[in-house]
């Protein structure tokens, strides 16, 4: 690791104040990602502001909302009952992510702002237009079987790797941030950034803007949700395609459907299409193969990874089945 | 057996051995490269390690795994990947386990960290590293101390009921022996025995 300063944060406003101060500083949470990446070279902050102590970790609810404190652990948030009852797909993606240790040091808002593990990002001897933004990108003819199949460039077809914000988005989670002029809140289908020819834009958090909760609206149809996870091991492993799905089903029609694919985009994609194609429809395998053949329209594959499509295509199918078929 | 954590103050031999080396490094780079912040310099850590409060002088870029290893010398804590892919490395801090490679020392101030060197009772073995023994839970033993705290920390959680839940739980303790239907037999023994 190259030599920074550390410094600890005593109020959310100082901790914007000390990340400015020295450019190119990063908050420190839970420091799964940060520290690998800093151990990989691939991030250099000259400063590291410690904001693990600040007190945004409840798990509250306010009328028909619910509101994550950022800094709330990964395993914290899995586990509450506010959660598992009202969202069982967030509560199911969290426990697929990851391992119990790194779940019991990760924060929901880093969790967000997790990094691809696109190797040629990760290892820095390689080309990435992510990394050092206008130096090219060599997962393009490399070994692509991990990358992107949706929402890709020609700059950029790094997976966004994560479990939760798929299922956040499915259920049209907001962020709500605090930076200079206050709070803003936004939705989170808007706050990841397609790569286009900026791929080293991944959010629209401004620097010095700090993530203080996430925001998830109760309702029927979220309770009726699932995760499915499909990657090449059991445990312990980031996916090749996940799916997160919502559905609330009247006489055997779909009434309301939500889906969202981690694992086959360079951000948490939400299959608009599909959901359309699904309203109105009887509730059933016709109906959830239309809705995956849509799900994966316009996607672009590389020379290993044409595999995802497919296998998106069955995964969708299953998490639908498996949705449709839960008690809600 | 028991090793004690040596209670280190700020003018003690580790401390000023690593001032020392700051110093050099810092005299090496030339004046324009040289950083303008003093925090980059050791600062000053208390915790709670094995029961015991302990102060060191420590580097912003010192993990908690290297503190325990390099510092508190309880080189029971293991350094397999040093990336948070193997579980070696696992502690306890205020009773959940963490992988500490991936963890600054100096966002522990004021924690409780328990090193598998903390584990037994007045030098008795703790009951998860007894199941370990009498079920053969390990081959070479590298991994073992993680999978140790791991284990203890599983238990005490309450999500060890079944074998399935035991290996999903236990998926970020990799070893490398392979000696993983033993390891769930000792801690599903270890659970019933608690």
């Amino acid at each position: 690791m190259r030599a920074f300063d550390f410094v600890v944060a005593d109020s959310p406003a100082a901790a914007r104040a000390l990340l400015r101060e020295v450019p190119g500083s990063r908050f420190y949470a839970g420091g799964t990602t940060l520290v690998d990446l800093m151990k990989a070279d691939v991030e250099r902050p000259g400063r590291v502001v410690d904001i693990s102590r600040l007190p945004l970790t409840a798990i509250e609810r306010s009328g028909e909302v619910v509101r994550i404190g950022a800094l709330a652990r990964n395993s914290d948030v899995a586990y509450d009952p506010l959660i598992a009852t009202n969202f069982p797909v967030v509560a199911q993606a969290l426990l697929s992510g990851a391992s119990g240790q790194i779940r019991n040091s990760a924060t929901i808002g880093g969790n967000l702002l997790q990094r691809t593990r696109c190797s040629y990002f990760r290892e820095t001897r390689w080309r990435c237009n992510k990394r050092e933004p206008g130096s090219g990108c060599d997962a393009l003819e490399g070994f692509n079987r991990g990358h992107a199949v949706l929402g890709t460039s020609e700059a950029c077809i790094a997976t966004y790797p994560g479990d939760l914000a798929v299922a956040l988005t499915a259920l049209g989670a907001h962020v709500v941030v605090e930076g200079e002029r206050g709070e803003r809140t936004i939705a989170l289908v808007d706050f990841y950034l397609l790569p286009g020819d900026r791929p080293e834009h991944e959010t629209t958090l401004a620097y010095g803007e700090l993530i203080t909760a996430i925001e998830l609206r109760v309702e029927p149809l979220h309770v009726r949700s699932h995760y499915l996870k499909v990657r090449d091991r059991a445990s312990y492993e980031f996916a090749l395609v996940s799916v997160a799905c919502a559905l609330r089903i009247d006489g055997g029609r779909i009434a309301a459907a939500r889906l969202a694919l981690g694992g086959v985009a360079t951000v948490p994609w939400r299959a608009y299409a599909a959901e359309e194609s699904l309203t109105g429809a009887e509730a059933g395998d016709a109906a959830y193969r239309v809705a995956a053949e849509r799900a994966l329209d316009g996607a672009r594959t590389r020379e290993h990874n044409a595999f995802k499509v497919e296998l998106a295509r069955r995964a969708i199918v299953r998490a639908l089945r498996a949705t449709a078929g839960s008690a809600a | 057996m028991r090793r004690e954590p040596r209670q280190r103050g700020m003018s003690c031999f580790p401390g000023c051995r690593t001032l020392l080396r700051t110093t050099l490094e810092v005299l090496t780079v030339p004046i324009a490269q040289r950083p303008p912040a003093p925090a980059r310099t050791p600062q000053p850590l208390t915790f709670t390690l094995n029961g015991r409060q302990a102060t060191f002088m420590v580097e912003p870029v010192a993990t908690l795994l290297d503190l325990l290893r390099e510092r508190a010398e309880l080189p029971g804590t293991k350094k397999g990947c040093d990336r948070g892919q193997c579980g070696a490395c696992t502690v306890l801090v205020n009773g959940r386990r963490t992988l500490s490679c991936l963890a600054l020392a100096l966002a522990h101030a004021g924690d409780e960290i328990v090193t598998v060197e903390g584990l037994d009772d007045d030098g008795r073995l703790h009951p998860v590293q007894r199941a370990f023994i009498e079920h053969d839970a390990f081959q070479c033993g590298y991994c073992t101390p993680g999978q140790i705290m791991s284990a203890v920390a599983l238990i005490a959680e309450g999500r060890a009921r079944t074998d399935d839940e035991i290996r999903e739980a236990m998926s970020g303790n990799i070893c490398r022996c392979g000696a993983y239907p033993n390891i769930v037999a000792a801690i599903a023994a270890a659970r019933d025995a608690s």
